[in-house]
């Protein structure tokens, strides 16, 4: 069975840690690091990147666009 | 061969622009100067030469109509009075800060406040000593006739996309209402579109893939970039005053007493003379063409063999200080006016120039 | 068969970046403020429509005032609320360019309500993106015309009094009343659905000015949690809560011949 398996590449440096593609992911892929980027902001990082389906949602709804969505179909 | 036909001041204007190749005109009604958008509503150009005639929902609308369309690097233009020109202050402000080329006529009436729908000078400091806010200046051309009506559209485009600045052409209630002749000339195509593409390349023409997208604005938020912005600016109006004075002299080579006067003023100016010299009085007159950049060199010069001005204006005295700065406190400089939209006759004004000879 | 992160991201394996009608330069708007998505959805929408080198926006005056910055097409920034009138002009010299503003509560519905009410009227072939939330954002929060009732900001510090201060503005149901508007919308873009919605119906307003239609108004409530002094996810819960009873999205004005 074919299965979806998505991830996503976070721009660290023009993240602001919004966390608004936090609670728009269905599958909760989403976290904010501890760390903090360039500008002082913690931000967003896959921490649960096995549950990512390549939705596109948090892209989607980013307001700075500064996530980029992967996505291949893998035969389970 | 040029053809010959009688005009209002406004009509003429109005005719000036589409033969001027005008891409649009938008405008706004008030008296003085409705006739500009009467006639152009008449004479529909958009059936002929393309130009859009567009009456705006204010002269607020009108000017930032304007700013849009200079930002296409269009031949564009508005004209208003006075109120409607206070209204305009903003938008003009933006456009000399944008470096944006376009016409403003101003058929002047009596102030302050909504005034007198009769003709005044007393837009003058509005128009040369900024108007709106922040560090600009515009091209101020004040024509005198009929036919400088017509030819000022075609002279201020000129201008107005030599120098990517705005240009102000002052007029008044007496220039815009009366008929005179007018020699038409052949009118000038519109740009095509390639054409604007090369004459402006800094306008928004939509972003092709090789150039740079193009902005217009005039916000600078950095203050060093600011100040750069500002003196480039200057040493454009540098190279204006350098090159753009435009002024005529009538009677001046053996004259002792000297008009000083723009405009309808000196058409009055010029029968003054006539009656004084009558008298045997060597009078004469100095008429700026250009107001910014005002003709202070050839006034100065001929301070030299004057041996005083009278200054005639329809204000309280506006044009008359930068006369003052132009002649150095070298000889006296008088200042002759009336306002409220009366108009002084020749008459008047030449009593007052011999009450000045005769040092009453 | 287990696959890694690293064998996922691959560029043939993309499905979605950010448009190349995006500069790269940061966005000014503060984290969570749906400005950056309605930014973007616009760009998005007119790089699928393949017309970078036919597109004249016109900043306002306000949060999105840099958005010249932002957005990859020939840009002017306008006088405060005169961005309708600036691109009257932009159009009618440019009949075949497309031509839209980007303007926010306090430009189009306070200051600039003459010349969206007469671009609207008279049926300019433009598109108005309208951002709504409510409140000056870039000033520092004070109220805006459509500013709830009992709603704080920096100039209603006790919320926005009714009998003082006048009602909210509906432009947007206004500006719906005039012959010249040909589709008027409200959108929201705070999760993924309302995003694909908006971007839907900023779509359909630059295809009816690719067909000459007239006017196609778009509102996009939307949060300013700097404003609101929220958090950005709370600020969007406040919005659904409270802005969206008052501000209700969906279609306002749908052309006549057509199903949405």
């Amino acid at each position: 069975m074919a299965k979806i398996k998505g991830a996503i590449v976070v721009d660290v440096e023009k993240c602001k840690g919004c966390e608004v593609c936090v609670i728009s992911c269905p599958t909760h892929v989403i976290s904010m690091t501890k760390d903090v980027n360039g500008k002082g902001y913690h931000y967003a990082y896959m921490e649960n990147s096995d549950a990512c389906t390549g939705c596109t949602n948090c892209a989607i709804v980013c307001p700075d666009g500064v996530i980029s969505v992967y996505k291949i179909k893998v035969d389970a | 061969m040029k053809e010959l036909k009688l005009m209002k001041g406004n009509e003429a204007f109005a005719e000036g622009t589409i033969r001027a190749g005008a891409d649009a005109y938008f405008g706004y009604p008030i008296t003085p100067q409705s006739e500009v958008l009467e006639y152009l509503m008449a004479v529909r150009p958009y059936e002929t030469t393309g130009m859009v005639v567009l009456q705006a929902e204010s002269e607020i609308a009108a000017i930032n109509m304007v700013y849009g369309g200079a930002s296409c690097g269009k031949r564009v233009l508005t004209s208003s009075s006075s109120p409607g020109i206070s209204l305009k202050q903003e938008g003009i402000s933006y456009l000399a800060g944008a470096e944006l080329p376009c016409i403003i006529l101003n058929v002047v009436r009596g102030g302050p406040g909504l005034g007198t729908i009769q003709p005044s000078q007393s837009d003058y400091f509005q128009s040369v000593k900024g108007g709106g806010h922040g560090d600009y200046k515009c091209i101020v051309l004040a024509p005198s006739s009929v036919q400088e009506m017509y030819d000022f559209p075609k002279l201020g485009f000129e201008l107005a996309f030599k120098y990517r600045n705005p240009v102000l052409i002052l007029s008044d209630g007496i220039i815009g209402q009366m008929m005179e002749k007018v020699y038409l000339d052949e009118p000038t195509p519109r740009w095509s579109e390639e054409e604007v593409i090369k004459n402006s390349p800094w306008a928004t023409t939509g972003k092709v893939v090789d150039r740079e997208r193009n902005i217009i604005t005039s916000l600078i938020l950095e203050a060093s970039i600011q100040e750069k912005h500002v003196i480039k600016l200057y040493e454009k109006y540098k190279v204006i005053e350098e090159n753009e004075i435009r002024y005529e002299t009538f009677q001046c080579e053996d004259a002792e007493y000297l008009f000083v006067a723009y405009g309808s003023s000196a058409r009055i100016c010029q029968k003054a003379v006539q009656i004084l010299r009558e008298k045997g009085i060597k009078a004469g007159l100095l008429r700026p063409i250009t107001l910014l950049p005002y003709p202070k060199k050839a006034i100065n010069d001929l301070s030299k063999q004057i041996k005083s001005i009278v200054v005639v204006e329809m204000s309280m005295g506006q044009m008359v200080e930068d006369v003052m700065l132009a002649v150095e406190c070298k000889i006296p400089v008088n200042h002759y006016g009336r306002t409220g939209g009366v108009i002084p006759s020749p008459k008047e004004v030449a009593d007052f120039m011999m009450q000045k000879i005769k040092g009453e | 068969m287990q696959i890694s992160t690293k064998d996922i991201i691959k560029p043939e394996n993309l499905v979605y970046t950010k448009t190349k009608l995006l500069t790269d330069t940061p966005l000014s708007y503060c984290p969570g403020c749906g400005h950056g998505t309605a930014n973007r959805i616009v760009m998005e929408v007119l790089d699928e429509m393949g017309v970078q080198d036919k597109t004249i926006g016109i900043a306002p005056v306000g949060c999105s005032v840099l958005a010249y910055n932002f957005m990859n097409v020939d840009m002017i920034q306008a006088a405060h609320g005169r961005a309708p009138a600036v691109a009257t002009a932009v159009k009618r010299v440019f009949p075949d360019k497309f031509v839209f503003t980007y303007q926010g509560d306090g430009d189009l519905a306070a200051i600039g309500t003459a010349e969206t009410i007469h671009a609207c009227n008279r049926g300019e072939n433009i598109t108005i993106i309208f951002v709504n939330n409510g409140i000056y954002g870039m000033t520092g929060g004070q109220m805006a015309p459509t500013t709830l009732p009992n709603m704080k900001s920096s100039t209603s510090p006790y919320g926005r009094d009714v009998e003082i201060m006048g009602h909210p503005l509906r432009i947007t149901e206004l500006v719906a009343q005039l012959p010249g508007t040909y589709f008027v919308s409200r959108q929201a873009v705070h999760t993924p659905a309302a995003v694909r919605k908006a971007k839907k119906a900023v779509r359909k307003a630059f295809e009816n000015q690719k067909l000459n239609k007239g006017l196609s108004f778009v509102e996009i409530v939307s949060n300013c949690n700097s404003g609101w002094k929220m958090t950005p996810n709370d600020s969007n819960k406040w919005m659904e809560e409270n802005m969206f009873p008052a501000y209700p999205l969906g279609d306002i004005k749908v052309p006549k011949d057509e199903n949405i």
